[in-house]
């Protein structure tokens, strides 16, 4: 079997394509960088990141207008025929501001750029993303970001829980709820009711070194490589 | 023709800016003050046949961009 083949989008103000090509290419799969003028998606693809950074500065709303780049409408396109699709931090943004996942992400409850390592807990592991964790794991990711206050009305709520859409919550070492940034029931990652789109403000890219912190990220990004 | 979009966090939605503000005008001893909402403002110069057009188009550019209708309501004024 070849290798998995992964593209990674670039906008203006991402930062945090390299770490991500180096935690796939670390994991064994083919990587590319795709620039967000860009029309067309290869055919081979199995994944597209859209990775942490701060694209088009944030103005007017983070990922608002990172929307309406050209390589948008291909990676729109690929999601609705099932292609998958990761949002870290500022892809997580992007893909709310897209409407391929519900719900918003506000300024953190209390106004801050929070940078630190966080517990999260595994809420569901029936997708592709976190096949290799196990339900109630608690993972140690960094999170760093100023807009990670998740945001879904009462229903959009209800209709994540029924279809196991949420992905992580942030947690104590324990497993208890813990809430750096608001987020409505401390929803860390989700992903879309047919789970080929997801999300998430915490960084895996950046747990691959126990002497760093934590590798607790392996076992995440591994979920989407072919074993 | 000149527009201006206010935009707003819903009334639902808890605006973390505004409760700060709240907050310190309290403390600088503002009282009577119930509630306070920060949001933005967008001005716009743009042609138009009349503002009823102008209006339809700044609509549609709420809906599109200008506001995450989530999260957020937005008013147009037209001079």
């Amino acid at each position: 079997m070849g290798k998995m083949n992964i593209a990674i989008l670039q906008f203006p103000g991402t930062n945090c394509e390299y770490d991500t090509k180096y935690a796939f290419e670390k994991l064994g799969a083919s990587v590319s960088i795709i620039w967000h003028q860009d029309k067309l998606l290869e055919q081979n693809i199995d994944l597209v990141v859209i990775p942490g950074g701060f694209s088009y500065g944030d103005y007017l709303r983070s990922g608002s207008i990172a929307r309406f780049a050209p390589i948008m409408k291909a990676v729109s396109t690929y999601a609705h025929n099932g292609g998958k699709v990761l949002g870290i931090c500022n892809g997580f943004q992007v893909l709310v501001e897209s409407n391929l996942l519900p719900g918003a992400l506000k300024r953190n409850e209390n106004l801050h750029f929070i940078s630190k390592h966080h517990y999260l807990k595994v809420e569901n592991n029936d997708n592709s993303f976190l096949q290799k964790t196990n339900k109630n794991d608690i993972l140690n990711i960094p999170i760093a970001h100023a807009d990670g206050n998740y945001y879904v009305d009462d229903q959009g709520l209800k209709s994540l829980q029924d279809n196991n859409q949420i992905l992580l919550s942030y947690c104590d070492k324990d497993g208890n709820a813990l809430n750096p940034n608001g987020s409505v029931n401390s929803i860390a990652g989700i992903c879309n009711k047919n789970k080929n789109i997801f999300g998430l403000m915490p960084h895996p890219e950046r747990a691959l070194e126990e002497i760093l912190g934590s590798k607790d990220g392996i076992k995440m990004l591994e979920g989407f490589l072919k074993i | 023709m000149k527009a201006t979009v206010n935009i707003s966090l819903k009334s639902g939605v808890l605006d973390s800016q505004g409760k700060a503000v709240h907050h310190a005008l309290d403390s600088l001893n503002y009282k009577g003050i119930n509630d306070v909402r920060v949001g933005k403002q967008i001005i716009l110069d743009i042609d138009a046949s009349s503002k009823k057009e102008a209006k339809k188009n700044i609509k549609k550019m709420c809906e599109d961009l200008l506001a995450n209708t989530v999260i957020e309501d937005y008013t147009i004024e037209i001079d």
